[in-house]
């Protein structure tokens, strides 16, 4: 167990950025968030799985809705607490730990002001280890647990828990009910022990996004060796350089699609492509997928080495483009059918980063 | 002819230009900026129209940076009441969050997040609590100078924040002060919350230079329309700038460009501003320039305000200029204005970019060329390689497209930069470059803008970006512009993620000259 203290969050803010790949929502109010339930509760407790019982329950709680809504409806917390309250008492059973679903974005620290405000401690491992639209889009359903019950909650006190048969049913009802809700919500799912989660989660992706910040702000302030460090570290790959030359944007229904088109700074006839589903998703160079789904796709400012989300990115941006490899935790069962290319429309094959 | 009077109070010197209705300059001085802004005013105003019929002076325009200088120094900042309209929403990060320690203590006084405030789709997240406003206004009667009133979405829908603010009134007396925030800032509460606040700090230094510069417009003789100049290069009258002074903050930089583009003659390039220790580079689309989208932070407290999009770095006339091992390196420390006692040329003893920009035959008469005849060839090479190759990476991080545009470079560093660059179509040095900041004030124009979250499904997206460029163009003829001569000059679309009905944040900016 440790204490997670404010002075450690900036670290993790700018690992959660980099992870988002480009959406997950703005970390910066949920830090804000953190400090407060620090302020208010004192340090946040951190555990690993091998700390806890077997038995113990744990649930993930998450801020659902729309990135835009919620820069504007700023969470009150209490929809949090009553989520995981609610969770609890259509279950019958005490929760004993909080954990993120997702470890990139915002959801990577709100679940630290919620643990604090409950007063049990967060558990280091997510389902992702970087950002998905979509809630079914877990290592958790890989491993065969379901996200139900679930429980969905505002800040007026109104609740709603369901069961569903599939975790993608699962995502259609928390959407449709997000949208009668308010569109920022809290949600608690994927109630599991902790013996379940040692089969299915990804063990120390707090720690991961940690460390992956602390080594970025080492490539920020330009020491010594930094991006060799990172590089290695993370086990990625500098895949392209180069400056926006198109951002096409599209409105669909519920995700914020988009291409961005990229020229190489030294030779003009090489391009990458970046296809957008609210996160970065599939990079293409000369008609050639070189990252896709679930790897990491990160855009960076090419200066100051700051992660650009997709909001922002604007024509003339000079980008450096990081392709990471996902969680080894992905790679199991019916993988790709949730979150390789196919899952997300793309006709193309998944192209391993690593190895 | 009607004649025109830019002001532009910078942190060293106040800049005063007389412009013609062809935008010809008739006058122009330089004086030392002083801690009263009405000294510094009265005496550029009266040396400046000197010469001038000032019979025919029908508008002053004026851009500074004292509310600047306030926030930064945190001086004459008043304390302000903080009333949020959003519970139960909200409350999970509480108002003058992240905000530096001592602007906190000196600003901050009682702050609240009441029952009020709407959802993205326009319904109330809960009615506005009424009694809890009354009961903060009680709160405040006595403590604090102004109060900021702020509530979710009200840039789209701001009747809670309007009727809080008629109850404070009713309560604390009809000259007391609100700020609401639907007037200050765009989308992003605690952003908007955070500029609201500021706003409500600044209202006493607003009102002192605004009597300050009517004041000195009277002791002149001038009986004009005054005017003061916003972050995005567009004009408010001075009775306005006394409700909403953080709207000012970032006016410098703007007027600069749209002084030295004007001059230029221009309306689409790009314009470098190279002075003794840096050069910032910025580029204008239409006349205005291109607005940053990261967040802007006003004395360690993050705002929402769209100021331009700068690049800086150190690369200045007095840049300082070092041989070494590893070959020539340059700044970024400079010897600043002093260059012209230090330089080698001067018969100093720091070898500057100015030294290197004298014996490459860019810079003439500046000192004694002979002075700088020790310096090797390989480092006159190496420093000039470096500069083109800066100048050449700012232009290019900046333009909009692969389209060539112009360069307009302006500033007394501007010999730095090279007749030729990659990707410019030509290099522009226009006369009076030295006062380009209080031109642009002369020749800033009204402006109107809206920030919106729009449903496409239904009305369609065209009716609804009709819909947002007929508001931009009302709010920009409500400031003063001419309705016959407003245009659109700006349209962003942004579509929103898991919002339905095909939702999109529209921000539309219209412009025009004054009515005159």
């Amino acid at each position: 167990m440790r204490k997670l203290a404010s002075d450690a969050l900036d670290q993790l803010t700018l690992g959660a950025t980099l992870l988002g790949t480009g959406g997950g929502g703005d970390p910066f109010i949920a830090k804000l968030m953190v400090q407060q339930a620090i302020e208010d509760f004192g340090p946040i407790d951190i555990v690993d799985l091998d700390e806890l019982d077997d038995s113990a329950q744990l649930v993930t709680v998450a801020v659902v809705g729309a990135p835009t809504v919620i820069i504007e409806k700023v969470p009150s917390g209490r929809e949090f607490t009553d989520a995981v309250r609610a969770l609890a008492s259509y279950m019958g059973r005490k929760i004993d730990a909080i954990m993120p679903v997702e470890v990139g974005g915002m959801n990577t620290l709100i679940p630290l002001a919620v643990a604090a405000e409950l007063g049990v401690p967060c558990v280091d491992a997510d389902g992702m280890r970087r950002a998905f639209p979509q809630i079914e889009m877990t290592t958790f359903t890989l491993g065969g647990l379901t996200s139900s019950p679930m429980s969905l909650a505002d800040e007026k006190g109104n609740r709603v828990a369901f069961e569903t048969t599939t975790n993608l049913m699962g995502e259609k009802l928390v959407r449709g009910s997000a949208m009668m809700l308010g569109l920022a919500n809290a949600l608690a799912s994927y109630p599991m022990t902790v013996a379940q989660a040692k089969t299915a989660a990804i063990s120390g992706s707090m720690q991961y996004c940690s460390d992956v910040g602390g080594l970025l702000r080492d490539v920020q302030r330009q020491e010594e060796n930094a991006w060799d460090r990172f590089l290695e570290f993370t086990e990625g790959r500098i895949i392209f350089e180069g400056k926006i030359i198109d951002v096409d944007r599209r409105t669909t229904t519920g995700f914020a699609r988009g291409t961005v088109t990229i020229e190489d700074f030294a030779d003009p006839t090489r391009t990458m492509r970046i296809e957008i589903q609210n996160e970065l998703l599939l990079a293409i160079e000369d008609g050639r997928p070189v990252v896709t789904p679930p790897d990491l796709i990160c855009m960076l400012d090419f200066e100051t080495a700051d992660p650009i989300t997709t909001e922002t990115i604007a024509y003339g941006q000079r980008v450096r483009i990081l392709g990471l490899p996902c969680a080894d935790e992905w790679k199991r069962g019916a993988w790709l059918d949730v979150v390789g290319p196919a899952a997300f429309g793309y006709d193309v094959d998944y192209v391993p980063l690593k190895g | 002819m009607t004649l025109k009077i830019g002001i532009d109070v910078g942190g060293t010197n106040t800049d005063a230009v007389v412009v013609d209705a062809d935008g010809k300059v008739l006058a122009a001085t330089k004086s030392a900026t002083t801690p009263d802004p009405f000294d510094g005013i009265r005496e550029s105003l009266s040396k400046v129209i000197a010469d001038v019929d000032r019979e025919q002076i029908t508008q002053a325009m004026l851009g500074t940076t004292h509310p600047a200088n306030a926030i930064i120094q945190r001086r004459d900042l008043e304390r302000v009441g903080v009333l949020r309209l959003a519970a139960p929403a909200s409350l999970g990060v509480r108002p003058g969050a992240s905000w530096p320690k001592d602007l906190l203590a000196t600003i901050m006084g009682p702050a609240e997040i009441i029952r009020g405030g709407n959802e993205f789709d326009g319904s109330e997240i809960s009615p506005l609590d009424e009694d809890a406003v009354r009961r903060f206004a009680e709160k405040c009667a006595g403590d604090v100078a102004a109060v900021a009133v702020s509530a979710p979405f009200s840039p789209a829908t701001y009747d809670h924040e309007q009727r809080a603010a008629e109850i404070l009134v009713e309560e604390l007396g009809a000259d007391f002060s609100v700020s609401m925030s639907h007037r200050v800032g765009a989308l992003g509460l605690l952003e908007r919350e955070n500029a609201t606040i500021l706003n409500a700090s600044l209202l006493g230094v607003a009102r002192n230079v605004v009597n300050g510069f009517h004041a000195a417009l009277v002791e002149n003789g001038l009986s004009v329309d005054a005017f003061l100049t916003q972050n995005d290069g567009t004009l408010m009258t001075a009775d306005e700038a006394v409700r909403f002074p953080v709207l000012t903050l970032g006016s410098g930089p703007t007027n600069s460009m749209r002084g030295a583009c004007s001059l230029a003659g221009l309306s689409d390039a790009l314009v470098i501003d190279v002075g003794g220790t840096s050069a910032d580079v910025g580029i204008l689309v239409d006349g205005f320039p291109r607005e940053s989208t990261a967040a802007i932070e006003v004395g360690g407290v993050r705002t929402n305000f769209r100021m331009p999009d700068l690049i800086s770095i150190g690369l200045g006339g007095g840049s300082v200029v070092r041989v070494g091992e590893n070959g020539v390196a340059v700044g970024p420390d400079s010897v600043g204005y002093r260059v012209v006692n230090e330089a080698l040329v001067r018969g100093g003893s720091t070898l500057t970019l100015s030294d290197i920009s004298v014996r490459s035959g860019r810079l003439t008469d500046f000192g004694d060329p002979t002075l700088a005849e020790g310096i090797a060839e390989d480092t006159v090479r190496a420093a000039m390689t470096w500069v083109d190759d800066q100048i050449r990476i700012m232009a290019d991080r900046l333009k909009a497209s692969r389209h060539a545009l112009p360069l307009i470079a302006v500033g007394g560093g501007s010999h730095l930069v090279p007749d030729d660059v990659p990707g410019v179509t030509e290099v522009v040095r226009p006369n009076n470059h030295a006062v380009a900041n209080a031109y642009g004030a002369a020749i800033a124009e009204a402006s109107g803008t809206i920030d919106r979250v729009f449903r496409y499904e239904g009305p369609g997206r065209e009716a609804c970006l009709e819909e947002a460029r007929n508001l931009a163009i009302e709010a920009a003829t409500r400031s003063g512009a001419d309705p016959t001569k407003v245009r659109i000059t700006s349209v962003q679309e942004v579509p929103l993620s898991y919002v339905p009905g095909q939702a999109c944040r529209v921000q539309v900016k219209a412009a025009g000259p004054l009515a005159s």
